[in-house]
């Protein structure tokens, strides 16, 4: 690649380096993002994407490096610059305000004393053809599905005119339906001249909706698949291109790296289950919850988990999976319905009842309610035993007893930490859920809900703990996975249900292909069904 | 017993409730820009003090009750620069500053009366504005319409700050510093100027409320003077959740409480004086009591803001 200027209508990265405490997050990357095209910028968690991304949305500052906007030196030192610019980012976490009208989100920012309602009305109405999507202006943001918040985002960073459109792993809370929306929309935008730089870590979009293609992987610019190097590759050539620079030599064969990329088609992996020959180890009646804020309540839930099953619960962030999960682990009580553990009925027991009787949780807060970042990786390993022999005798902490059971599910989890007395939240996020997996399967364990295990983590620890939850299943345990996920709930689950607005409205059957489509089918046609 | 609530008893009440609820209305309008830009000022009591010290020495020494307003405008603003400079620029605690202001200004203020002032206390002079024709009605003439200019000025300001809040630019920009800040941030406003603005009036609307309470309510300082109406404000303003009409409402009522207590006596209910000194906390926690399950704070109140920092 050479360093000397750029073509006009371009934006050109030149030896961008951006370094924090103990990891070089972007080192000497440089690329050129052309007008009309979409720049596909594939790599792993880590691999420095969403740090290059900030820098391009001037929330950070590269430690060395230059930016030529149309050939010319231009430095991004603030959002506002980049908004100046014609850069518009769509962040992978919303920055729509939830409790604004459409409208208000999309206005703020603006300069000048009074709201100008008719002309925003008019520029929204404009952008809507543009992406080919209906935004009701005075709908509140927080309402909307994830879908269409998706379309107000992208109509917020395209306000002002952009000449760059960032989408930042736009694809990853979406159903099949909403990615071709989305995909039919990016094709419109780069119709006109836009930019597009199109953030993923899965091979099938980048190769479906990317003119050209750079990888990252720690840091480093590993590989361009330039437009008609593109064009002349077979989908098969680009994914082989792709993966070498992806993994390099780190994976084993290459129809391995294939799936972990999301390259493939998802087919389930678990063995089959006989359900009607086994018992039921979860049974839920009618079970709802009530009042916890903003939060989606359940309502009139039944669903089985028998033993052996894992049981995917599938559905849009945000539509009752916290309080699903939470009901059935006893952090919340159940207003409605009952709750059967093996034929017992538990709705009446609370967190600590359930877990002595093996019934375990793995939230997806890991960070936040599921570990004590100051706490010791040893301490948070016996977390849910605090008080109970041989960890506490009367009333007292035997710290050889944690110690020696830290070892154990350190060793047994292959949890990378110093020592285990560790502070846990100096840990990567992979190794945190490595710490919550160990804690709750371990001492008698039969049933787990994990709700969004692998969010936000990297491929390999992905694979881990994908692995560890079907081992679970086949020593005869039961898990009910939530996630946003279909991948990987057509991977793990016997039987897909989905969830919409606190309801299950439909299971599906995992047994082929086009699974996820039929899940795509009943969340879209439930949410239409809601909003009708 | 009737002819006890006269004219006169009620037009006094009137006028009780109206000097006792403004200075309230305006450390609540004060506080909810504060609020609504995610800086909750816990300062405010301490603030209100300076404002009514320093409002009460510049209507002293120039004569006017206008230029006193002005002087306690002042000195709501500076009292509140230790907020934006601690707070909104070096990112410290919210409630060790508040705290830290309520202190400083109630000791700050009280050492300085005394020493000023304590052995010959003086009064303002007042203010009146007679208004042609509506001055003679019953009631609400001696009342209502031969209030200070001041107070319909001041009226007129908390329309404008409802406006500001709702129909402006700026006003988005304050909501959305309290509700999501990284928004208002990647959007290309500026969270800090944003914030400051707010905690500068802040002080100027907190400062105001002492100002009004020494000049006008009472025409005088005493140390701790406010005697936690401060804090009432900071209730209030939680209760009203960003809007002004309800500011007012929740604050008159605390105003009737405070002057119900001459028009009771008048008619003859013996109870302690004691029990009237307590009627309007009373009503604040009864209103809190019912209430408080509505009450609601923007998400992002009392979190300094680091870019990038999640």
């Amino acid at each position: 690649m050479s360093s000397t200027a750029a073509a006009p209508g371009v934006i050109s990265l030149r030896e961008i380096t951006k370094a924090f405490p103990g990891v070089v997050a972007n080192d000497r990357i440089s690329l050129d993002i052309v007008g009309g095209q979409v720049h596909c910028l594939l790599g792993e968690n880590g691999a420095g994407k969403s740090t290059l991304i900030s820098i391009l949305a001037g929330m950070q500052q590269p430690d060395s490096g230059t930016i030529l906007v149309d050939g010319v030196p231009t430095p991004i030192n603030s959002p506002k610059a980049a908004v100046d610019l014609g850069i518009g980012v769509v962040h992978q976490h919303s920055t729509l305000v939830p409790a604004f009208t459409v409208l208000e989100n999309l206005m703020l920012g603006e300069t000048g004393v009074l709201r100008n309602e008719t002309r925003a009305k008019a520029r929204l109405g404009e952008l809507s053809e543009l992406l080919g999507a209906r935004i009701d202006p005075d709908a509140l943001a927080g309402d909307l599905g994830l879908g269409q918040q998706q379309q107000v985002e992208i109509a917020k960073a395209m306000w002002k005119g952009s000449r760059l459109l960032i989408l930042d792993e736009p694809t990853s809370m979406l159903t099949p339906q909403a990615i071709e929306k989305l995909a039919a929309s990016v094709a419109q935008i780069k119709a006109q001249g836009l930019a597009v730089v199109f953030i993923t870590h899965k091979l099938r979009e980048a190769y479906q909706m990317g003119d050209c293609v750079t990888i990252l992987r720690g840091g480093k610019n590993v590989g361009h698949i330039g437009t008609e190097e593109l064009a002349s590759y077979s989908e098969a050539q680009a994914q082989r291109a792709i993966l070498a620079a992806m993994f390099g030599d780190d994976v084993a064969t290459t129809a391995e790296a294939a799936e972990l990329a999301g390259a493939t088609e998802a087919v389930r992996e678990v063995d089959d289950l006989e359900i009607g020959a086994k018992r039921a180890r979860l049974e839920l009646t009618g079970v709802a919850t009530r009042g916890h804020g903003h939060d989606v309540d359940v309502r009139n839930v039944s669903l089985s988990v028998h033993e052996g099953e894992i049981l995917g619960i599938a559905g849009i962030d945000g539509h009752g999976q916290a309080a699903l999960a939470q009901v059935v682990a006893g952090q919340r009580s159940a207003a409605e319905g009952t709750i059967r553990f093996d034929g017992e009925d538990v709705t009446r027991r609370g967190v600590r009842g359930r877990q002595q009787l093996g019934l375990r949780y793995v939230t997806d807060d890991r960070l936040h309610e599921g570990t004590v970042a100051g706490m010791s990786v040893a301490m948070n390993l016996v977390l849910k035993r605090i008080g109970q022999a041989p960890f506490w005798k009367i009333g007292q902490i035997n710290r050889k007893a944690v110690d020696a059971e830290a070892e154990r599910l350190i060793a047994e989890y292959a949890i990378k930490t110093p020592s285990s007395g560790t502070r846990a939240g100096t840990l990567s996020g992979g190794n945190i859920q490595k710490i919550l997996l160990a804690r709750e399967l371990t001492d008698g364990a039969r049933f787990v809900v994990v709700n969004k295990p692998t969010y936000g983590l990297d491929l390999k620890t992905v694979k881990l703990v994908r692995q560890i939850l079907t081992d679970f299943a086949a020593g005869g345990g039961s898990v009910l996975l939530l996630s946003t996920d279909l991948d990987e709930l057509v991977e793990l689950s016997h039987r897909i249900a989905v969830i919409s607005d606190g309801e299950i409205v439909g299971t599906v059957q995992n047994d082929g292909r086009g699974t996820a489509e039929k899940v795509g089918q009943l969340m879209t046609g439930a949410i239409e069904g809601v909003h009708a | 017993m009737s002819e006890l609530l006269s004219a006169t008893v009620l037009a006094a009440f009137l006028t009780a409730i109206i000097v006792q609820t403004m200075p309230l209305i305006l450390a609540a309008v004060g506080e909810t820009i504060g609020e609504q830009s995610g800086v909750l000022n816990l300062g405010i009591e301490g603030v209100m003090l300076v404002g009514a010290y320093s409002g009460y020495v510049t209507a002293l020494v120039t004569g006017s009750p206008w230029l006193g307003m002005l002087g306690g405008i002042a000195g709501g603003v500076v009292a509140n620069l230790l907020m934006l400079v601690l707070n909104i620029w070096l990112g410290l605690n919210q409630i060790v500053i508040g705290l830290a202001i309520t202190l400083m200004g109630e000791g700050i203020t009280a050492v300085l009366y005394l020493q000023n002032y304590g052995k010959s206390p003086q009064s303002v002079p007042g203010d009146a504005w007679v208004i042609p024709g509506l001055s003679d009605l019953p009631v609400v003439g001696p009342s209502l319409f031969r209030q200070s200019g001041i107070f319909w000025v001041l009226l007129l300001t908390l329309v404008v700050v409802a406006f500001l809040l709702a129909r402006t630019n700026w006003g988005l920009s304050i909501r959305a510093a309290g509700q999501k800040p990284s928004s208002l941030d990647a959007a290309g406003g500026n969270v800090v100027r944003t914030r400051s603005s707010a905690v500068l009036l802040n002080g100027a609307f907190v400062g105001a409320g002492g100002a009004f309470l020494s000049v006008l309510t009472t025409g005088t300082f005493t140390p701790f003077m406010t005697g936690g109406l401060g804090f009432i404000a900071i209730v209030i303003t939680m209760l009203s959740r960003g809007r002004v009409a309800w500011i007012v409402v929740t604050s008159l009522l605390y105003g009737i409480a405070v002057a119900i207590k001459n028009p009771l006596q008048l008619i003859g209910v013996t109870v302690p004086a004691d029990v009237f000194q307590m009627l309007p906390f009373i009503v604040v926690m009864l209103t809190l009591i019912i209430f408080a399950r509505s009450s609601m704070v923007p998400p992002a109140l009392g979190a300094p803001y680091t870019r990038g920092a999640r």
